[in-house]
């Protein structure tokens, strides 16, 4: 299949696109219902000079990284004694996948009961939606290895830990990485949902304010924000995962 | 493959096991979490006795619904874009970013726009559930192999009899991957959309029931969502594995 690539030609268009149909839903919905581009980026840069938003910002930020931490650290834990097992591997795939489908917003009050309103419930919440695509990717990667790549290990009579370093991570890195990637968007939504519920900080629970009192000008500066954050890494994610990907 | 299947039914009962000991014993106590045994007796009660029936037709249509549009959208879409390298080449970054962007965050902005009824609750589920019915959908049609056109050309078929005479079938399993994803998504979306902020529905009684503290009714609730959602997923997993063992035989 014949594949140019021009990725800052379409990243542009596509941005212009987007641009374009959201001035034309402005002009078709009206000012109660959204802000047009230029004014919401002038209203996050004047949220951007107050304090408090801020304060906001470094509880989400706190929250999503110590999130991110731990479901990349159980996901990969997790994964690794998954994938080098072959019968335990066969036991939990259909139940991971089962996991990975439930809504597991409808666990939110059950980690409200455990942990109280605040960041710890929020961690939860985005560790809990992180960690599950980590550990399939992980898991997956590691199974799809070719078996000549562990026979050369045992040929050149390796130990289990350096065939893990030399032999299995490099072999499985272009799955793991994908892994790290979805479970890196996962658990960013996570948080924010669990600040939307279990929170009287964070950019999630600044939404919420705003839906309640319809501050359209927050809702959207707070998305807009949202978006170009999840966009821009998910971007730069996807080059590296690409070029992994490639090189083998 | 049965000592899989009873190593899977211990990982699955020990912990439910595990809970009931420490919910009967007073290690966890009733307010935080009632017995699993409790939970799936108030279940029956509560399907009894028909007073969420409402919600549970409310959540169910509209997750119906939002799959439905997904997958007819998705699929329309999909076939169109495939037919334009150039459209398709700048979309791609938008598939590939998609699923990094907390779509939660535009519901808000449906709200406002279309009202605090049914539609902004479908308009999430399907927005989170057509992009995959879309990327599936080009995935299947790029698998369909050039010969197969020309194939259909010799044979001076119509555009209408190649899609459902050879492109279709060929593209079959790709398809029911996009519908499988379609499905849990708009599970995802719908449910979530209902306990950020809604009326009617399962997650909303769950909220309700979490912010008076009613337990007898939250767990059931919770259960049910979950035994669904696990149901539904596990079953088209089991359909789409024989698809493609009837298609490794041809």
């Amino acid at each position: 299949m014949r594949r140019t690539h021009r990725p800052l030609r379409n990243a542009a268009l596509l941005i212009a696109a987007i641009l374009l149909l959201w001035q034309g839903l402005f002009a078709f919905a009206g000012r109660h219902a959204l802000t047009p581009p230029l004014q919401t980026i002038g209203y996050l840069a004047a949220l951007m000079h107050t304090g408090a938003f801020w304060g906001h910002v470094a509880e989400t930020g706190t929250a999503f990284a110590v999130a991110l931490v731990i479901a990349v650290a159980a996901g990969l834990a997790a994964g690794f004694l998954l994938g080098l097992n072959r019968t335990a591997a066969e036991v939990f795939e259909p139940l991971l996948l089962a996991a990975n489908s439930v809504p597991k917003i409808a666990l939110y009050p059950v980690v409200l009961l455990i942990f109280g309103i605040g960041m710890p419930a929020k961690i939860a919440f985005g560790a809990i939606h992180g960690v599950v695509p980590v550990t399939i990717f992980t898991m997956g990667g590691l199974r799809n290895i070719r078996p000549v790549m562990f026979k050369t290990a045992a040929v050149l009579r390796l130990d289990r830990w350096a065939t893990i370093r030399s032999v299995l991570v490099p072999a499985a890195l272009p799955e793991i990485f994908t892994g790290l990637r979805i479970g890196f968007s996962l658990t960013l939504i996570g948080t924010l949902l669990g600040e939307m519920f279990g929170s009287q900080r964070g950019l999630g629970f600044l939404l919420m304010t705003a839906i309640g009192l319809q501050n359209t000008r927050v809702i959207m500066a707070v998305t807009l924000l949202l978006v170009v954050f999840a966009a821009s890494i998910s971007t730069a994610l996807i080059v590296i995962d690409r070029r992994l990907h490639v090189r083998l | 493959m049965t000592r899989v299947a009873f190593w899977r039914a211990v990982v699955v009962l020990l912990p439910v096991l595990a809970l009931e000991v420490l919910c009967r014993t007073g290690v966890i106590a009733p307010i935080m979490m009632p017995a699993p045994s409790v939970v799936l007796r108030d279940l029956v009660t509560l399907l009894a006795s028909g007073t969420m029936n409402g919600a549970i037709v409310k959540t169910l249509g509209n997750v119906a619904l939002a799959c439905v549009l997904a997958i007819v959208a998705g699929v329309a879409l999909g076939a169109l874009i495939h037919r334009w390298p150039g459209l398709r080449e700048t979309l791609e970054p938008l598939f590939a970013t998609y699923y990094a962007i907390p779509v939660y965050a535009f519901y808000p902005l449906f709200i406002i726009l279309f009202g605090l009824g049914e539609a902004p609750q479908i308009l999430i589920g399907f927005m989170l559930a057509v992009v995959a019915v879309i990327v599936n959908t080009l995935n299947g049609l790029d698998s369909v192999p050039r010969v197969l056109g020309k194939v259909a050309r010799v044979y001076r078929l119509g555009p209408l009899a190649t899609a459902l005479r050879i492109t279709l079938p060929y593209a079959a399993p790709y398809l029911f991957t996009g519908v499988k994803l379609a499905v849990a998504y708009a599970f995802i979306g719908v449910i979530g959309a209902e306990f950020i902020m809604s009326r009617t529905g399962l997650g909303y009684e769950i909220s309700f029931a979490f912010n008076n503290f009613d337990n007898g009714v939250m767990y059931p609730l919770i259960l049910l969502i979950l035994v669904i959602a696990t149901a539904l997923n596990m079953s088209l997993e089991r359909w789409e594995k024989a698809l493609l063992r009837r298609r490794g035989r041809h």
